[in-house]
């Protein structure tokens, strides 16, 4: 103890603090404030509004629209990718089996995950734009596929009835994977004797799945749910570069508007600050209720 | 004759035991868990194939025959993307700003959570649960302000800027794992080093961050994608000048001029070449990144 513990505490604190309070924090309060403001950009006057804000976007249509979409997303895109990652996830680790010769993982598995997996590591900005060339109308991948086979194309993205389920395939096209591979990564830790019981008890893969996967895998299923909440309720860079919200608006969400509001056509600092305060507490909220409502007795196993 | 034939030829089946069909449907299930599991991967495959492919064609073949082979390899494609799409520049600014932001974040994330994990102090709760709060609070939330902040230090358009940035966002998570991950080393080596007259700062250096090395893998391969993969930060903080772009800016740019422009060889091969790369670093990364990037949801 030459120098004491002080100097360490004080240079490997203080920079970081430093730069989070200047750069995370102080943002982040100072969006609460500006959201009470009628600040129209880049001029300096910025006059406290009160609640006025708020009480525009309760009658603002365009939001009420995007809230609607991202209301489906959120209904959608969590469940279908939860429910397609563990039926992938069930499959390569045990869809081997033979007979009662026991629980084995399927041939290829690990080339499986890995292709699986390759979505999750690209950016995003690439699947929005490779995506948008798949759905091309001309000459797409799905519409010279559907016109080869002498079949009608619909317009994918450009048409207002199908752009929104365009968008949102692609949402979970690139969430499975991760999930096939955080979810087997959790079966592999459920002893194999119990799926092996199980089996000579003569259930059913659903059987299987539903009453004694899932409720072993519950804890990692919860967690899943919650960040594919939070991805649904946000979706903004997938909805900008495919779409930037059309067409007509149909596959408009809430970042994109709050994005347009404040840095597009207009500048409207104050109401997109409104729009970004009522964004967090949406996003906190649906974390906070998926944990409470999803809360369960642990199942240890050792 | 036939009448008779057809029980004797079914009849086998409940004979000889109750295990035969449960076989015959686990073999069917089998064939349909092998159907299922080839079909998504043809559909992970199949865009990111017939991007690379459609690469090498040219314009004419792509709106000719989108499915088909290209009649010769033409790198012409490439070279108009690397060069006269400027992917080539974005790609080393990408490159650039990452370095520096990655490195940032790992020094001032290891430093911060080394204290946090083992050094007992008044407050220390307090400004732990400062950064870790920050994992709840949307970017979006902080957009407009961080514009602000970002142009009144004069870092506006900046790569320092970007930096900086990057690293305060990262730093949440980034303490979180590091300070979980550091408590869960043993405690007697460095009291040993304390005992033998290391200094503090020496024993961070020198045992600790060794010994941290699997979870500063981790966390910096879960890093780095999420900085080589912002857009959002970017577009806001770095809208000028073309030439400091990041990659996906770029990417973005080149999409919304082939509108235009009608070169889709040109994008295909703009997102083959920033494709490229994170290939490799998966295919040779392939357990640490998907360890990492799972520990980063798992928490």
């Amino acid at each position: 103890m030459k120098h004491g513990k002080w100097p360490l505490i004080v240079t490997f604190l203080v920079p970081p603090v430093l730069l989070y309070v200047f750069f995370v924090v102080s943002p982040y309060l100072q969006a609460f404030q500006i959201s009470t403001t009628d600040w129209l950009g880049y001029s300096a006057d910025a006059n406290p509004v009160g609640l006025a804000n708020f009480k525009t976007l309760w009658h603002d249509d365009y939001v009420w629209n995007a809230l609607k979409n991202n209301a489906i997303l959120l209904g959608l895109v969590p469940v279908l990718t939860i429910v397609l990652g563990l039926f992938f996830a069930t499959m390569l680790a045990m869809g081997g089996r033979k007979g009662s010769a026991g629980v084995t993982g399927v041939r290829g598995g690990a080339l499986y995950r890995t292709v699986y997996f390759f979505p999750q590591v690209l950016s995003v900005v690439i699947i929005a734009l490779l995506w948008k060339e798949v759905y091309h109308p001309n000459q797409g991948l799905l519409t010279s596929a559907l016109h080869g086979l002498g079949l009608p194309a619909p317009t994918w993205l450009g048409d207002p009835a199908t752009a929104f389920w365009c968008v949102l395939a692609v949402m979970v096209w690139s969430n499975v994977g991760f999930y096939v591979v955080l979810f087997g990564a959790a079966m592999s830790a459920v002893p194999k004797e119990i799926y092996e019981a199980v089996l000579l008890d003569g259930a059913s893969r659903f059987t299987t799945l539903r009453r004694v996967t899932l409720p072993l895998l519950w804890d990692t299923v919860q967690v899943a749910w919650v960040y594919l909440a939070i991805f649904a309720l946000d979706g903004f860079i997938l909805v900008q570069l495919m779409t930037n919200g059309g067409p007509n608006f149909s596959t408009d969400v809430i970042g994109v508007r709050m994005y347009d509001t404040a840095f597009g056509s207009e500048t409207k600092f104050g109401y997109a600050s409104a729009i970004g305060v009522v964004m967090f507490f949406l996003t906190l909220s649906v974390a906070v209720l998926s944990l409470r409502v999803g809360r369960r007795e642990r199942i240890e196993y050792t | 004759m036939t009448t008779l034939d057809q029980p004797t030829a079914t009849a086998p089946t409940p004979v000889t035991s109750g295990d035969r069909p449960l076989r015959r449907e686990l073999g069917v299930a089998n064939a349909l868990s092998h159907g299922f599991l080839l079909l998504w991967g043809l559909l992970t495959v199949l865009p990111l194939l017939w991007m690379f492919i459609s690469s090498f064609k040219t314009n004419a073949e792509i709106l000719a025959d989108p499915w088909g082979l290209p009649g010769a390899l033409h790198l012409d494609n490439w070279a108009r993307a690397w060069t006269g799409a400027h992917i080539g520049r974005y790609f080393i600014n990408s490159l650039v700003v990452v370095a520096g932001s990655v490195s940032l974040t790992m020094l001032m994330g290891a430093t911060a959570a080394y204290v946090f994990a083992r050094y007992e102090f008044r407050g220390r709760q307090v400004v732990y649960y400062l950064f870790v709060g920050g994992l709840m609070f949307p970017v979006f939330l902080a957009l407009v302000p961080l514009f602000f902040v970002v142009r009144n230090a004069g870092l506006f358009n900046t790569w320092l800027g970007l930096i900086l940035v990057y690293a305060a966002y990262s730093l949440p998570f980034t303490v979180f794992f590091l300070t979980a991950f550091f408590r869960t080393l043993p405690t007697s080596v460095a009291e040993a080093a304390l005992v033998d007259g290391c200094g503090h700062f020496r024993l961070f250096f020198r045992v600790m961050l060794p010994m941290a090395r699997p979870g500063l893998i981790s966390v910096a391969i879960f890093n780095f994608l999420s900085h080589w993969n912002q857009f959002l930060l970017p577009q806001v903080l770095l809208q000028g000048d073309e030439s400091k772009w990041m990659l996906a800016q770029g990417l973005f740019a080149l999409s919304v001029s082939q509108g235009y422009a009608g070169d889709y060889a040109r994008l295909f091969a703009g997102l083959s070449i920033a494709v490229l790369p994170v290939l490799a670093v998966y295919a040779a990364f392939q357990r640490q990144v998907q360890s990492g990037l799972t520990a980063g949801q798992l928490k």
